[in-house]
């Protein structure tokens, strides 16, 4: 089947998520969206997929005009989509999900969920997938439950099959699985979209790459196109995909953990028993698969988690049990992994978002009273430091592009003398040009002599910054490794197998 | 590998080993001693009768005769009893099993009964009796919490229930009495909850208002209405507007003798039986038919179900609609077969027992339909023990309802979830 967009624009008011733009895919290709973060990627397949009408322009079916009014619309039409955030319910079981929305039924509507099972089987088993039509979504792993989102739009007859940041979740391995099943799909004639920021897997994968920047099409790439010039396509100026790092130069260990076990309210360990420590100026990145601790480690270490044991030094001075104030006050930089939430308050102005964490210390305040010149003077200095691209420094923070927020919240924690760096998820939804400056600040606090701890999900951060690897799963450190070692090696950890081989359950 | 593998367990001597709650155990002691030193050791020491068929039925089964003091301290030492294997279980790290709460709960009941039974100036109940109004006066309370499960289970919150039994009665008893059948009352008590659900619908769906809002208003537009037309309509008119006449009782010959489950069962009025079949039809629908899967999705992820084609305000729409329709039957039980009349506010807080309920039986219709049948046996207690006299003053008899629905929503419920999309609109995009 061969589907066609042309000159689709959508606009959410005088905003143009989308302009004008064409994109053909030819039956039996695996046909590559790349784009930075809020490059309007989604926002076209949502359209495609007919959950947004597009303002202008239209869609065409093997060169036939047709206008999609809801998903079952593109549905019939041979149109299936995996959206990166997985649209299943979690309480039903895999079948159900399947049958959902196409149920087989017999007289009065009443369900014949055994035909569902015969086909989810067969699909199963022609791929390989592996998936037991009766287990509850819920309990199923993120490699899984996508598997079913496949299955989902197989068993509707899906000609085209829209991947929407298919990788996010994954880990490596079941990364490769993944792209494995693209190839097989398409050896069958199925046509695949393929979405992604990710420059490696979309050279591995793909027929065609279609380069989108701020809702219009930059341009077609051939897959053998360089890394560079991608990443160049995608933010619009050349840009450096490699770190200049230079050797760390590890001092006196002045952060170490030991035991830290924290405990979840349903008595599971979500933290179990882990212990580290890094040295000044040492960057020590932890790995693993969103969901393994990560979170609760940092906010551990940090003193907003509850039910946590073991123990914390900084400087040979015990953080457990402080509260968050005086941890913060003895020079620890924290920089939260959902920068919305926990890392400014949307609605205030840059400039206040930028002292939330010494307003009511000199020179910022006196008394009670808060000196706004100086807040203000403070702000007009970060912002140049930083790069933040702001209106100015009265703007709503909240009103940022995910880039410049994350460069305030970082100019915020680095603003003060630091004895420890914790960054989690520091470039999450960042675009390449800014993930370069902040990678580079990063490893400046390093060189200040700084032990520097990076949470990341993304393995290619990890392996930027890193100069010792721990990698966790399950709340549990599989280990640590030194930089350099392999790709491989960090995914099979990351997937709870110990560097030495050998599961750990 | 060797640090990893160690390091578990030293975490695990640091934590104490986890333990089920003692919530459980501690209640059931707590329960048991108060049930064998009041009911038993300081218990009355006349004999409790407990009829358990009317002389009337085809099989007569001689009555219970149970001593109160000897009574109370059987009792109470087999409450302890199961009480001591509830804290066994714990100390092993073990929950107790779902029936034994249960059991306990049915076993303290029975003291109790027989404690203020004995106690009484008339020491004397039919069980029959007993359960039989219990189920009567638990209809209401199962087409309401019918209505809440329709509601909640598509992802609206429906704290309107008590204006849709309200509305119900109303309309049930105005209709009945214009058109002079009942049965068109019943049908117009329908539309009528129908209607009031459809203003929830509309403003929570459509408008996104926060739901337990509209619902709250909802509740006090309809008993002001309501309130307002019953002053000025009904009561210097009541023969024109309130004489609904009551609906059949229709026994089925032979089976409504059978002791104690016949006049439950098979002697009912047409809304009794429309209940046993309400039940059971809305949980065969939700569970085991398309409609209800949908239904079920929408109220759990909509935004996966507008992602497979399936409308979700639409569904949403409706479903709330047929719930105001069910409680508007529930309303009409008012008014067309306990009394035969429509007076203020006669749903007297029904509608959030009925939230109660549904809560308590998990958001399932069988669950919903049990646990309205225990609040509709602590309503039926605390009038039956008014007639018979007991030592306990009205006042607190009057709060046995309630007790229980706090007790039995607070510490028995335990951990069930509700529809994950409960009480949030749904915005596309």
């Amino acid at each position: 089947m061969k589907l066609e967009l042309k000159g689709i624009s959508k606009a959410f008011g005088t905003f143009y998520a989308n302009q004008d733009i064409d994109l053909v895919v030819e039956s039996g290709q695996i046909h590559c969206l790349l784009g930075e973060n809020g490059a309007g990627k989604s926002t076209l397949m949502n359209v495609l997929y007919g959950l947004y009408e597009p303002t202008a322009g239209h869609i065409l079916v093997d060169d036939k005009p047709v206008s999609f009014r809801g998903p079952g619309d593109a549905m019939a039409a041979g149109i299936g989509m995996v959206h990166q955030h997985f649209m299943l319910v979690p309480v039903f079981t895999v079948a159900e999900n399947v049958a959902l929305g196409a149920e087989p039924t017999t007289f009065g509507g009443v369900l014949s969920i055994d035909e569902t099972r015969r086909k989810i089987r067969e699909i199963s088993d022609r791929y390989g997938f592996d998936v037991d039509p009766d287990a509850l979504v819920e309990d199923l792993p993120v490699g899984v439950q996508q598997r079913v989102e496949i299955i989902k739009a197989l068993v509707r007859e899906a000609k085209v099959l829209i991947l929407d940041e298919p990788t996010a979740v994954l880990t490596p391995q079941e990364t490769d699985e993944l792209l494995d099943i693209m190839r097989q799909l398409k050896a069958g004639g199925t046509s695949i979209v393929f979405i992604s920021h990710k420059l490696r897997e979309v050279k591995a994968v793909s027929d065609v790459i279609t380069v989108i920047r701020r809702g219009k099409v930059v341009g077609d790439a051939p897959p053998t196109a360089s890394a560079t010039e991608l990443a160049s396509m995608m933010v619009g100026r050349p840009v450096s995909l490699s770190l200049d790092k230079a050797p760390a130069q590890p001092k006196e260990t002045t952060f170490v953990v030991e035991n830290l076990t924290v405990r979840a309210a349903n008595g599971t360990n979500v933290v179990d028993g882990i212990s580290f420590d890094i040295a000044q100026g040492e960057i020590l990145a932890v790995a693993g698969v969103q969901g393994n601790g990560q979170t609760e480690l940092t906010e551990a270490i940090l003193g907003v988690q509850e039910h946590v044991t073991g123990s914390v030094t900084l400087d040979g001075k015990q953080l457990l049990g402080l509260p968050v104030k005086d941890v913060l006050r003895s020079g620890v930089g924290f920089v939260p992994e959902d920068r919305t939430v926990d890392g400014l308050v949307g609605p205030f102005s840059v400039a206040e978002n930028l002292v939330l964490d010494l307003y009511d210390q000199a020179p910022f305040a006196s008394g009670i009273s808060m000196k706004p010149a100086k807040v203000a003077e403070h702000a007009k200095a970060k912002i140049e430091e930083f790069d933040i691209r702001t209106p100015s420094a009265g703007s709503a923070a909240g009103t940022l592009s995910g880039g410049n927020q994350q460069k305030v919240v970082m100019a915020r924690e680095l603003s003060r003398p630091l004895r420890l760096f914790i960054a989690s998820q520091p470039t999450r939804g960042v675009d390449v040009g800014s993930i370069e400056f902040l990678h580079k600040r990063i490893v400046a606090e390093r060189d200040v002599g700084t032990p520097v701890m990076i949470v990341s999900t993304e393995l290619d951060e990890v392996i930027e910054l890193a100069d010792r690897i721990a990698v966790l799963y399950k709340g549990k450190l599989v280990g640590i490794v030194p930089a350099g070692t392999p790709r491989d090696t960090l995914g099979l950890m990351m997937a709870g197998v110990g560097p030495e081989g050998g599961s750990d359950d | 590998m060797s640090a990893t593998t160690t390091a578990p367990r030293a975490g695990a001597t640091a934590l104490p080993a986890f333990r089920p709650s003692m919530k459980v155990p501690i209640s059931l002691g707590v329960l048991a001693l108060i049930a064998l030193v009041f009911f038993g050791f300081l218990g009355p020491d006349k004999t409790a009768e407990m009829k358990i068929s009317d002389s009337g039925d085809a099989v007569v089964v001689p009555a219970l005769m149970i001593p109160g003091q000897v009574g109370g301290v059987v009792l109470g030492i087999l409450l302890l009893a199961m009480a001591a294997y509830s804290i066994y279980l714990w100390t092993r790290g073990e929950r107790s099993p779902k029936w034994l709460p249960i059991a306990f709960a049915v076993v303290f009941v029975f003291a109790l009964l027989v404690w203020i039974v004995a106690g009484a100036r008339q020491p004397s109940i039919s069980l029959a009796g007993l359960v039989a109004g219990s189920v009567t006066l638990a209809v209401p309370l199962v087409f309401g919490s019918l209505s809440g499960v329709l509601c909640e289970r598509v992802g609206v919150v429906n704290i309107a229930i008590e204006g849709q039994l309200l509305g119900g009665a109303f309309t049930a008893a105005l209709v009945a009495t214009i058109t002079g059948s009942p049965y068109i009352g019943l049908i117009a008590a329908a539309a009528a909850g129908a209607a009031v659900s459809m203003v929830l619908a509309v403003f929570s769906i459509k408008y996104l208002v926060n739901q337990i809002i509209v619902g709250v208003v909802l509740n006090v537009l309809v008993s002001g209405l309501t309130g307002f037309l019953f002053g000025t309509l009904m009561v210097p008119n009541k023969e024109q507007f309130n004489t609904p006449g009551r609906l059949d009782i229709l026994p089925i010959p032979l089976l409504s003798d059978i002791p104690i489950i016949g006049p439950i069962l098979f002697e009912q009025s047409i809304a009794g039986y429309l209940m046993y079949v309400a039940v059971a039809v809305v949980w065969f629908g939700l569970f085991k038919t398309r409609w209800g899967l949908r239904v079920r999705a929408v109220g759990e992820h909509p935004q996966a179900a507008d992602t497979l084609g399936i409308n979700v305000n639409a569904t949403r729409f409706w479903n709330v609609t047929l719930g105001g329709a069910i409680a508007g039957i529930g309303g009409a039980v008012f008014t067309l077969v306990t009394i035969d009349s429509f007076t203020k506010d006669i749903s007297g807080g029904r509608g959030f027992i009925a939230l109660a309920a549904l809560i308590f039986g998990r958001w399932n219709p069988i669950g919903a339909f049990l646990a309205s049948l225990l609040f509709g046996f602590a309503y039926n207690l605390q009038s039956i023990l008014g007639i018979i006299g007991t030592p306990v003053p009205s006042q607190f008899m009057a709060m046995l309802p309630y007790l229980v629905t706090i007790f039995a929503v607070a510490g028995l419920v335990g951990k069930s979830r509700p529809p994950a999309a409960s009480g949030i609109p749904y915005v596309k995009g």
